[in-house]
């Protein structure tokens, strides 16, 4: 009798923790809920119309009711002159660009971290984080105000020294400089936050422990800080390379103003696409967009292959 | 004492290089600022100048004399950019909650759904006709404010900080009868201010510097972003004659071309640059990433 009504027992307190644990899943699902749906319209449901890519696309007959044209539209864009050139540039630019970003942030990184005054710390901060905050319409302001031909600061700098002043604006040899020095100058205050807060969690027992055996303050630097940053430098890494085949599209439309003789080197993939979808032709946008995203997921996957292979505890996922 | 002798050098080389560079940040900022308040025939004759040669505020009084266009401009920015962000920091405060509980069921789940579309996007054509061909969404505010308010990014530095909360708390809480809900807005976003701060300002300021939304979906000039107005003005001459035109010109008066794009500039990046010392004691705390795996 009692046994019974012990098992009677158990059974029910095992029912409760069930219902419990399914009213505890259904309300996180609910809190889940909101931002999925948000994820699903916008990043999910587009997808349905990457078949254009692969249609010629007349707005008359919609996307679905355009015929099917194979892959026409890739054929058209790869073998066109363009194609060579913007992801020529594209690619060069990014490369530059991630090499010299880790550089230059872990190496402001390190400056901050070896700063001893805290007001100090905070005022240079403050101010090479600034640009970070100024749209990429301000920056091509800002650049146009030190390279305006007639009336800019490095014109003027230029003649002052005895030079002819340059029609920046026309002579595309000059903007891979340019747009470089931007670059750096508008993201490197920002990016070495990341590395500075994972400065701040490294053990200080460790620093005394090398200046204990007599490290060097270069010794410690390259033996014990840098190491510490090499997670968060392999997940940026991983990060970037994701975007390889993107390019900040504000800095490469705005700041060469859009200017046609200046395409030769300005001329990115995503400025290209750009132009194309201000013509009308939706379908080689289209494609060149999805054969942007599909590098891009197959390099981030490669990557972090690589990466799981040789310290999986830094992988990406 | 020469040890310490060595260090103070040391430190002196580094204000030096630090001095150097905020030499090379700011001086931009102080061309904007002082080319606007320059005189145009100054500028004509001179060039820009560091320090205005002739000192006239003439750009300034051009702008607010007739400024329908400034003011809708900076009403349709303040709307979405506010909406937007006090949304998002919402909406992904709360989803990021389950993320970092180990024991929810449907983590993994979540985790892909969220993971892939950091890995694969569908590109700018397919968006455009979503919302312009099905949701009919150009040219009203539901264009600035919803698209992208959820990031996959954001979310793993949220939730990767949420993770580093003691897990013995949200026990206790539970323990006591408080629902996960009321877990994730009575501890766990409370405690988790720096990160939700940091994320918010940043969110706040892309949006506040937002043009592309306005170049691909906003034809009616009282919708217009402030930095697409401000594009417009760098790229278009006329356009800028033209806004300018409407509060009428006093005969003779030179137009003060030049001096009007920095004004405008000035006018429209300054707000954003005060906001920051508000946010910055959260940043180097709130910006700590860490890996995607669940």
């Amino acid at each position: 009798m009692r046994l019974k009504q012990n098992i009677y027992e158990k059974e029910e307190i095992l029912k409760r923790k069930k219902w419990a644990k399914r009213r505890e899943t259904f309300s996180l699902d609910m809190m889940v809920l909101p931002g999925m749906l948000i994820l699903f319209i916008f990043n999910y449901v587009p997808m349905i119309w990457l078949v254009i890519a692969f249609k010629d696309y007349n707005p008359n007959l919609g996307v679905f009711g355009s015929p099917w044209n194979g892959l026409e539209n890739f054929k058209f864009f790869f073998t066109s002159q363009d194609a060579a050139r913007v992801i020529g540039n594209t690619l060069k630019y990014s490369v530059t660009f991630l090499i010299l970003d880790t550089i230059c942030s872990v190496g402001l990184a390190l400056m901050f971290f070896n700063l001893r005054s805290r007001k100090a710390l905070k005022f240079y901060n403050t101010v090479v984080i600034l640009p970070k905050f100024l749209s990429a319409v301000i920056i091509a302001f800002i650049v146009y105000i030190i390279l305006n031909p007639s009336y800019g600061l490095l014109n003027q700098v230029i003649v002052a020294l005895g030079g002819n002043s340059i029609n920046w604006y026309t002579e595309a040899e000059y903007w891979p400089v340019i747009l470089t020095v931007t670059h750096i100058w508008q993201t490197v205050g920002m990016n070495c936050i990341i590395q500075y807060a994972a400065l701040m969690s490294l053990d200080e027992s460790l620093l005394e422990a090398a200046r204990l055996d007599g490290a060097s303050k270069w010794q410690e630097t390259w033996h014990v800080v840098i190491p510490h940053l090499i997670p968060v430098i392999i997940i940026c890494t991983i990060l970037s390379i994701g975007n390889l085949f993107q390019g900040d599209f504000g800095l490469f439309y705005q700041t060469p103003k859009d200017v046609g003789l200046l395409y030769p080197t300005t001329d990115v993939i995503n400025t290209y696409t750009y132009r194309a979808l201000r013509n009308g032709s939706f379908e080689k946008s289209t494609a060149v967009g999805l054969f942007q995203s599909i590098m891009g997921c197959i390099l981030v996957i490669v990557t972090n292959k690589i990466v799981q292979k040789n310290s999986p505890e830094n992988s990406l996922f | 004492m020469r040890k310490k002798m060595k260090k103070n050098r040391g430190q002196i080389i580094l204000h030096a290089i630090f001095l150097l560079m905020v030499l090379v940040y700011i001086i931009p900022f102080v061309l904007v600022i002082s080319v606007s308040l320059t005189d145009e025939n100054a500028l004509i004759t001179d060039g820009y100048r560091l320090i205005p040669s002739v000192f006239s505020t003439n750009a300034y009084k051009m702008i607010f004399r007739d400024s329908t266009q400034l003011i809708n401009s900076y009403r349709t920015t303040i709307i979405f950019t506010v909406v937007s962000t006090a949304l998002a920091v919402l909406v992904m405060g709360v989803m990021a909650y389950p993320m970092s509980r180990p024991n929810y069921r449907h983590n993994r789940f979540v985790s892909l759904f969220v993971l892939f579309t950091m890995l694969f996007s569908a590109g700018m054509v397919p968006s455009y006709l979503l919302i312009v061909k099905y949701l009919h969404w150009d040219d009203t505010m539901w264009v600035y404010i919803v698209p992208g308010l959820v990031s996959a990014y954001n979310l793993i530095v949220i939730r990767t900080n949420y993770k580093n909360l003691p897990n013995e708390m949200i026990e206790a809480a539970k323990i006591d009868g408080a629902g996960e809900l009321r877990i994730c807005f009575r501890i766990v976003m409370p405690l988790s201010k720096p990160v939700l701060a940091s994320i918010g300002f940043l969110f706040l300021v892309g949006k506040w510097n937002n043009w592309q939304t306005s170049m691909l979906y906003i034809r009616k000039p009282e919708l217009y972003s402030l930095q697409y107005m401000l594009q417009r003005i760098l790229q278009e001459v006329q356009y800028m004659k033209q806004l300018a035109d409407m509060g009428q010109l006093e005969s003779g008066a030179v137009f003060p071309t030049e001096s009007f794009r920095y004004a405008m500039a000035v006018v429209a990046a300054g707000p954003v640059l005060c906001v920051f010392p508000f946010f910055q004691k959260y940043f180097a705390k709130g910006m700590t990433l860490g890996g995607v795996k669940g």
